[in-house]
């Protein structure tokens, strides 16, 4: 496998503060790799470092092209799809338009990625002259992950998918993401609260503390490691 | 959790925006108007001429309301030379005409002039200014009003220039009231470009994210939207509607001046507030209630003179901030943090 992305020294900062401190990570092509850390940690920060939503300074290459130089559309247009904590979704928009955007970036016809889409999730397209702004926390959440999807991107960056969802949701979710990768390949980097979660659907964890990488390792290096038990999973 | 703060939101009814969510009682309105109208029109022949007069004078106001509500929604900016802007590709125009283009070939080129010259003018002077303060953007579209009138009155002087009549002289007979074809004309043409416009908005990839570069410009350039192109799209567009506007406007005051679009300026302002600032239909909905109630105000209102269009527009600007900033048609502004 090669390395799809990577990141060296990356730093960024919101005004005069500093949220990472050189942040150094690698995600290999069709790996799953979650990042955890206690809130505050640069978990959020990094993923906005890679798309370009945040002002960052280091070297992040994607596909071997360096990114720290490119605005987000530009990292968009490259395949990478992030979806940001919260609601991604346009409330101002149809559900079919903000799936429409979600394929802006590709050319031609969509109606394969769309259908895959609406298999996933039925009531999308029951739904799609809706204003998404009229759907729920959860089923907007749903729709900006579906957007993603018909991004059909290279690679897939999520934050805090599970926040907000009902557990069973977050399963399916969680499920889709595994399949994704599992038939297609897509590589995913997930920013989860919920550890568990991501170290089960992960081959490989970040965890960031104080905006640095306090510790490396495959899922299950990472959940016989004592600190990550107490402080993330728990027992 | 996000499921509990994400559901009472706003915006709800942005689709209804166009027309259909309205709140009845402006719709109602509306059709009661018109049926007005209508009565009005079939007892008399005065009326009728004014209506349609107004109608299409409306038109003109709605077209250039409509490029001021562009701007807004794309840049959050009210573009004061939207006007002057117009009679600058009005004069264009003229000089194509000039040079041997037939009418309708300049009107055309004018077009593409227009849209050229609006995403120029966004990209060099405006986003500069509006990345570090957006009243400042303000500013720069006032100084564009009178930099773009000095350089009118410099390149064409101050004379009226005349220009031939797009439509001819025909009058129209409808069961006795005669009408000139100028005004259908000019209405036709206005209400073509708007509904292309829509259609651009509404059913092209390009003006899908031209809308999702207005509302939410971070999350539409993360699916790969270019912002900084579409809002120079926008002021493109919105340019080409005010040269429609001006194009327009021209014939129905049989001469071209450098003031040409500055009564109309106001009377777009006030469609434009009257239908709500951000609302695309209700701008122009807003221009044609304003075009045929003026021409009926002046007639029919002794104590209203046609010197007091203007002051009466503006009245009807000011109530309408008052008593219902959204306009007719308008969302409430939600910040969104």
């Amino acid at each position: 496998m090669s390395t799809l992305l990577e990141l060296q020294d990356v730093e960024a900062r919101y005004g005069p503060v500093h949220a990472l401190h050189g942040v150094s990570l690698a995600v290999e092509e069709g790996a799953i790799v979650a990042v955890l850390g206690p809130n505050g940690a640069g978990k959020t920060t990094t993923l906005r470092a890679i798309s370009g939503t945040v002002r960052r300074s280091g070297r992040i290459r994607f596909a071997g092209r360096p990114l720290h130089r490119l605005g987000p559309d530009a990292v968009a247009r490259l395949g990478v799809a992030h979806v940001p904590e919260g609601r991604g979704t346009f409330s101002e928009l149809t559900v079919w338009e903000n799936l429409r955007l979600g394929g802006y970036t590709r050319r031609g016809s969509i109606q394969p990625e769309l259908e895959r889409v609406f298999s996933y999730f039925p009531w999308l397209s029951e739904r799609r002259r809706q204003d998404a702004g009229t759907l729920s926390g959860g089923e907007q959440q749903m729709l900006a992950l579906a957007r993603a999807f018909v991004h059909r991107p290279r690679l897939l960056l999520l934050d805090e998918p599970s926040l907000g969802l009902a557990p069973v949701l977050v399963a399916e979710l969680f499920r889709i993401v595994r399949e994704l990768n599992e038939d297609e390949g897509l590589t995913v980097l997930v920013v989860e609260q919920n550890a568990h979660l991501a170290l089960q659907a992960a081959g490989a964890g970040y965890v960031l503390e104080a905006g640095r990488v306090a510790l490396s390792g495959t899922s299950t290096e990472l959940r016989a490691d004592d600190s990550v038990r107490r402080s993330y999973l728990g027992y | 959790m996000a499921a509990l703060e994400s559901s009472p939101r706003p915006s709800l009814r942005r689709r209804g925006a166009a027309l259909g969510g309205v709140v009845p009682p402006v719709s109602l309105l509306l059709v009661a108007g018109a049926a007005g109208l209508l009565v009005g029109c079939l007892r008399s022949e005065v009326f009728a001429q004014l209506t349609v007069q107004g109608l299409a004078l409306g038109a003109v106001y709605g077209s250039l309301a409509l490029a001021l509500v562009l701007v807004y929604r794309a840049t959050r900016v009210v573009n004061f030379a939207q006007g002057e802007l117009a009679m600058a590709t009005t004069y264009v125009a003229w000089q194509l005409i000039q040079w041997g283009l037939s009418y309708w070939e300049a009107f055309f080129a004018t077009l593409a002039i227009a849209f050229v010259l609006g995403t120029v003018l966004e990209v060099a002077l405006v986003r500069p200014v509006q990345q570090r303060s957006v009243i400042g953007a303000v500013i720069v579209t006032v100084g564009l009003f009178i930099l773009i009138d000095g350089v009118v009155n410099w390149v064409w002087g101050g004379e009226f220039k005349y220009m031939p009549s797009p439509f001819g002289t025909k009058i129209y007979h409808v069961g006795g009231v005669s009408i000139a074809r100028l005004y259908p004309g000019m209405l036709a043409v206005v209400l073509v470009s708007v509904v292309l416009v829509w259609a651009l908005f509404r059913f092209t990839k390009l003006g899908l994210g031209m809308r999702a570069a207005a509302f939410r410009p971070a999350e539409s350039a993360l699916v790969g939207v270019r912002v900084d192109w579409m809002l120079a799209i926008g002021w493109g567009l919105a340019a080409v509607l005010g040269a429609v506007a001006g194009l327009m406007a021209e014939p129905s005051q049989f001469f071209l001046e450098p003031t040409l679009m500055q009564p109309i300026l106001v009377y777009a302002f006030a469609a434009a507030v009257l239908g709500g600032l951000d609302s695309p239909a209700g701008a122009v909905v807003g221009g044609l209630v304003i075009g045929v109630s003026l021409n009926l105000v002046v007639q029919y209102v002794p104590a209203i003179s046609s010197e007091l269009q203007a002051p009466f527009a503006f009245a009807v600007l000011v109530g309408v901030l008052l008593l219902k900033p959204t306009g007719l048609f308008g969302r409430r502004e939600v910040r969104r943090v």
